[in-house]
């Protein structure tokens, strides 16, 4: 269970800093209604990224795999409630033309007829003709299918009188279970997070999601903290991964900078253009604090940013009991 | 880069005459490439000479080869209609990307569309979906004998589930039979006239329907009364009269001042301004109900005031 819930890399530091979203623009965090048009490049001090709403990199195999053995272990990763089938095609068409646009060299999608497809995904040695709509001509169900190659998680939003997380493929789940939120509405399942819901936030955001345009994507970046280089820290495998928050305070200074992760995901917002639901992709980066310390300008706003965190957004993030020790770790890095 | 430009260069692939006053026009691009699809009953914004007008898509919206409206003449209209009537094979159109405020609930039970004459486009755009994806669906279509555009579609589509009710007698009294025999979980679609659609909420709504369950599309002849003139002030101090005729957003412009702006009809959202005081008279299809109670928002394009002054931010 642990070796295939956690990914051994071996993937050199210049490669995850090179892509890598540093999430913080200014000297303190709190939430806001952060949504910015999407595929506008972002340049860093290594590197750059948000040139693409799917994007893919070296650890593209790896986190397939992981998330291959995450729905064979737990169905509940992924749903697809019965009215959002035409959505989950849109959602397959749309990562398909996205991905091939964005990855032209191995990603390829030809229109053979009508409703007909042929879709080529050289990276994973793909060749699969399809038909839009049937389900019968997919090895799986759409939205699954796609999942299998793309490194975001996926959730589709209905669009009723609200929105409502009614399909979804999310095996990389941060501290929350999409298995327990599929099927609420937007507000409920963005209930438990403080602050958002008395500042009006949650509200702007869930207007903002409704009023989402086709073709006009949309993006924000979220963040957190994760010990050790898991991408599965779901609800249902605390178990596992609980008690790190405790561990991490009695290893040593190099063991903690090698284990703990800032966590950043970058949200694409999309309204899919044939059903008119809303796709939400959650892609998450994971760096090492030792790497982030690499480099200066980023060692430097992360420790401000974390030192002064507010414990109750502290305590949500589910990092309080090692929130002061990271700060000071960071701020010692730079002596 | 996956963001599609808003603006789009199209040409007029055809003109067809779909019914006495009734143009049909196909547009693609140029070089023949696809057009980005999109949500049943979306519109799509043309530049019709110095105006801007939202026309009903009346395709399916997946993977479209070209993007075909039909447009009612209106002789006494603000001149969009008539620009599109005068569209010849060949001419090129500036058009933005279809926006999509009328889609179908996907969790529908049933979908009962129901049309009164122009307003049959989002209609038919809608019932092309229903097919596609295999979803009950019944069609009430009341128009004038002898000016029914698309019959033949709809006829097509979805044969005996569509109804043609050229006498306005018949159309009400079979909407009243209709309106009370459907499944429970039916989602009830309108476009048409003004006093149609208003007569379809209100029956619907005095035979128990749920307002969540009503979907409407004001389309078509809709032409907004001129209003009440009204002063409004605005945050640099400066009062702008605003005439009975012309909209809040026209008064602005006159005065050199830019609001960002696309449909002019209340739909696309981009005119809104922030009230300070005095009371909006709502008049859009963009702000909830909850945001017009509000009162602190209104759409320039259309919405005036209720009393003598308003005042506006443009910051």
């Amino acid at each position: 269970m642990m070796s295939t819930a956690t990914i051994a890399t071996a993937t050199p530091t210049s490669e995850l800093l090179a892509g890598f979203p540093f999430p913080f623009p200014e000297d303190r965090y709190r939430y806001s209604t952060n949504v910015q048009p999407a595929g506008d490049p972002v340049t860093t001090p290594v590197g750059q990224w948000g040139r693409a709403v799917v994007d893919i990199d070296v650890e593209y195999a790896a986190e397939l795999a992981d998330r291959a053995e995450i729905l064979r272990r737990d169905p509940s990763r992924h749903a697809v409630l019965p009215h959002m089938r035409a959505a989950a095609w849109d959602a397959a068409m749309t990562l398909m033309r996205e991905l091939a646009a964005a990855y032209p060299a191995s990603m390829r999608l030809e229109r053979l007829g009508d409703d007909r497809w042929c879709w080529n995904n050289d990276l994973l040695g793909i060749t699969q003709e399809l038909t839009y709509g049937d389900d019968s001509t997919l090895p799986e169900e759409p939205l699954r299918w796609i999942a299998g190659q793309v490194q975001e998680d996926i959730v589709l939003l209905d669009q009723r009188e609200q929105l409502y997380g009614d399909a979804g493929v999310v095996t990389f789940a941060a501290d929350w279970s999409f298995g327990f939120d599929v099927g609420m509405s937007f507000l409920e399942i963005h209930g438990p997070v403080p602050r958002i819901h008395p500042e009006g936030i949650i509200k702007r955001a869930h207007d903002f999601l409704m009023r989402l345009q086709p073709h006009q994507p949309y993006r924000r970046t979220n963040w957190s903290m994760t010990i050790g280089r898991r991408l599965d820290v779901s609800t249902e495998t605390y178990p596992e991964w609980g008690s790190d928050r405790e561990r991490i305070l009695l290893v040593d200074d190099e063991t903690f900078g090698r284990e703990v992760h800032l966590r950043v995901e970058v949200q694409h917002l999309i309204r899919l253009p044939d059903s008119g639901a809303v796709m939400f992709l959650i892609r998450t980066y994971l760096l090492p604090l030792e790497a982030l310390a690499t480099v200066e300008p980023w060692r430097e706003r992360a420790a401000t940013v974390i030192g002064e965190l507010p414990a109750d957004l502290a305590d949500y993030k589910g990092i309080i009991k090692y929130q002061a020790r990271t700060a000071a770790w960071l701020e010692a890095a730079g002596r | 880069m996956t963001t599609t430009p808003s603006a789009l260069e199209l040409r007029v692939a055809a003109v067809a005459d779909a019914a006495p006053g009734i143009r049909s026009v196909t547009l693609e691009r140029p070089d023949g490439r696809r057009l980005p699809a999109y949500p049943p009953g979306s519109h799509l914004v043309l530049r019709c000479g110095e105006r801007t007008n939202a026309y009903s898509l009346t395709g399916d919206g997946v993977d479209p080869d070209a993007y075909r409206i039909s447009v009612l003449r209106i002789e006494d209209g603000q001149g969009g209609s008539r620009w599109v009537h005068d569209l010849r094979v060949g001419d090129p159109v500036e058009a933005r990307l279809p926006r999509t405020a009328f889609a179908p609930v996907s969790r529908a039970a049933k979908h009962l569309l129901i049309a009164g004459g122009i307003g049959v486009t989002p209609i038919l755009s809608h019932l092309r979906a229903a097919v596609r994806w295999g979803r009950p669906v019944q069609v009430l279509y009341g128009f004038r004998d002898g000016y029914a555009a698309h019959v033949d579609d709809l006829r097509e589509l979805a044969g005996a589930d569509v109804e043609l009710l050229p006498e306005l007698d018949d159309f009400t009294a079979r909407l009243e039979e209709v309106l009370v025999v459907q499944p429970v979980g039916t989602h009830l679609y309108v476009c048409g006239p003004p006093a149609m659609i208003e007569h379809t909420l209100s029956r619907a709504s005095e035979l128990g329907w749920p307002e969540s369950r009503l979907h409407f599309e004001k389309f078509g002849a809709d032409v907004l009364d001129p209003g009440d003139p009204f002063t409004v002030v605005l945050d640099d101090g400066e009062q702008v009269e605003v005439p009975s005729g012309t909209s809040l957003l026209e008064a602005l412009e006159k005065t050199g001042r830019s609001v960002p702006h696309l449909c002019r009809q209340g739909v696309c959202g981009e005119c809104q301004l922030s009230v300070t005081g005095g009371r909006p008279l709502h008049r859009d299809h963009y702000l909830t109900d909850a945001e017009k109670a509000a009162g602190d928002a209104l759409m320039a394009c259309v919405s005036r005031a209720d009393g003598p002054t308003l005042e506006v931010s443009l910051s």
